[in-house]
């Protein structure tokens, strides 16, 4: 009987453990390589800086001293792009799931409108990005909507594909249990085809959960805004010569919140999708 | 039969439009079947058992001829919802519990919570799964995941029963259990439903049913009913007393019938 030996999920001591230890291990591994190269090849501060630089400069008072340490304004503007990520995988996430519904149940809408959503995606998003940001705000829309719809614009795209698959991927006979019940179309939908299309759903939305954040912080880039990981990134490229540890601590920023929304996104598919270990 | 026809087939046919041009799945079947009657339908692969089966459910459409169920339409007794279907596969939900399984029909014919409750652990208690019901199909073994099917099947008193080889997929242990299991659901119920079970295996057919449907393959036909007089309730002796091994062989000797006919065509 497989009931009660297993199936409780994630309850395994060691879990955590065989998890977080080979993550620890490969950034390890990255921070011996860091230091060794730069033994290795000679490498000045202003070439590749050092850890401890790097570290030294995440404590440093901003704005000459008086502001606060470095790395607190860093993670400001990290929540800050973040917030808007989490706005537009919400409104990308919608706009996905519903184009997916419409094009389920009516493949004509779909032959006709799915060339033009592949063709949204190959235009390079850093050339729509002023266009949506600029003329939205030109609209009277505020900025903050205007990032919002630029993160958007690359999360749809993967929740519709992988939300499609998921609707069509019900088996004929679970579809003639339904049948054989005298089902409403809305019991096939809501009792069959979106549980069973979960699975594909949430894989669609870890691609998405990426996505949003390089939306979100391209979309900083040309709106004049004051905040956000894309502001961090153009002021420390600008002085990257003379201080280039800013410019690393960006990317360390914006990894740490792609991966954190990637985790929220898997945190929700574990209490959601219990069904599978 | 003094019993009306709860189920009848009039000069059925059914061709499929196939890439190599139209197949005969069944050909010319008539065929009358009595309320509460356990009728076995047997045949090698391709003989339209399934197709059969699946006419009354109105799971498919005769190309000719009329099936009539409880004198409506398959479509009309479909949605009366008068009957219940098994697979060969559980086709459980697998993100519903097993209790939520079998609540399922109920669920969507909207009987209230409690009820359904009440109704899917009883089932559940009487095919040995009344401590499984908060488990999920994947945690059960395929001849339980199997119980849970035929509990789902029965919740809403379905007053036919169409299945389509639910014991196949199973063990040759388990499956004599079940269909000992299958034969005292049937006989307790009340009333006690129609039963269309199609399946491969002799022995099976025999044990269960009350009449044998043989069916020859290409196109698919009646090629013979064998009436199966063994007393019930049928036990494990059953299988082992005289009469049932004449009767295997009457059925062993039909089917081997349509295969020779085959070869001489």
């Amino acid at each position: 009987m497989t009931y009660s030996a297993q199936g409780v999920p994630g309850g395994a001591p060691g879990t955590l453990v065989r998890r977080v230890l080979p993550v620890l291990g490969v950034v390890a591994t990255l921070l011996l390589l860091w230091e060794g190269a730069r033994l290795l090849f000679g490498f000045s501060e202003q070439r590749l800086p050092s850890l401890g630089s790097i570290v030294e400069t995440m404590f440093t008072r901003t704005r000459g001293g008086t502001g606060p340490l470095l790395i607190v304004q860093m993670l400001a503007n990290g929540w800050a792009t973040f917030r808007v990520a989490l706005g537009g995988f919400v409104i990308g996430g919608l706009l996905g799931f519903g184009l997916a519904v419409l094009f389920m149940r009516l493949p004509v809408l779909e032959r006709g409108l799915m060339p033009y959503v592949i063709g949204s995606q190959t235009v390079p998003i850093l050339a729509i990005a002023p266009m949506v940001v600029v003329g939205l705000g030109r609209m009277g829309a505020p900025a903050w909507l205007a990032k919002m719809v630029v993160a958007a614009y690359l999360t749809f795209f993967p929740v519709t594909i992988g939300m499609l698959r998921g609707l069509r991927s019900a088996s004929p006979q679970s579809l003639d249990l339904m049948r054989s019940y005298a089902a409403t179309p809305f019991q096939y939908f809501w009792k069959l085809r979106f549980p069973v299309s979960l699975p594909y759903l949430f894989t669609a939305l870890k691609i998405a959960a990426s996505a949003a954040v390089i939306g979100a912080i391209v979309a900083e880039l040309p709106s004049g805004a004051r905040e956000g990981i894309g502001v961090m990134i153009l002021n420390a490229a600008q002085y990257y010569n003379s201080r280039p540890q800013a410019l690393y601590l960006a990317i360390l920023v914006a990894g740490l919140v792609g991966i954190g929304f990637y985790g929220l996104v898997v945190l929700a598919e574990h209490l959601i999708v219990k069904w599978r270990t | 039969m003094s019993t009306p026809p709860i189920i009848e087939f009039d000069r059925v046919n059914k061709v499929y439009q196939s890439g190599g041009g139209p197949v005969t799945a069944l050909l010319d079947v008539s065929l009358s079947i009595a309320t509460g009657e356990f009728i076995a339908l047997i045949g090698p692969s391709g003989c339209g058992k399934s197709t059969l089966m699946r006419l009354i459910g109105d799971l498919e459409q005769p190309s000719s001829g009329t099936v009539r169920v409880k004198g409506k339409t398959p479509a009309q007794a479909r949605l009366d919802r008068d009957y219940g279907i098994v697979f060969q596969a559980p086709v459980l939900y697998e993100w519903r519990t097993v209790r939520r399984n079998v609540e399922l029909p109920l669920e969507i014919m909207g009987r209230p919570p409690a009820e359904r409750r009440e109704r899917a652990m009883s089932l559940l208690r009487m095919v040995g799964l009344g401590d499984f019901g908060d488990a999920y199909p994947y945690q059960l073994s395929g001849g339980m995941q199997q119980r849970a099917a035929i509990a789902r099947a029965l919740s809403f008193e379905p007053s036919i029963l169409l299945m389509d080889e639910p014991f196949g997929a199973l063990d040759e242990i388990t499956r004599e259990r079940m269909q000992t299991e299958l034969l005292s659901l049937w006989s307790n119920a009340t009333p006690r439903p129609t039963v269309i079970f199609v399946t491969h295996s002799i022995p099976e057919a025999v044990f269960l049913a009350d009449r044998v449907v043989v069916m020859s393959p290409r196109p698919g036909r009646v090629q013979r009913i064998v009436l199966i007089d063994l007393p019930r309730p049928r036990v494990f002796e059953t299988r082992e007393s005289p009469r049932f091994f004449t009767l295997v062989t009457e059925v062993r000797e039909a089917l081997r019938a349509t295969e020779n006919e085959r070869v001489g065509a």
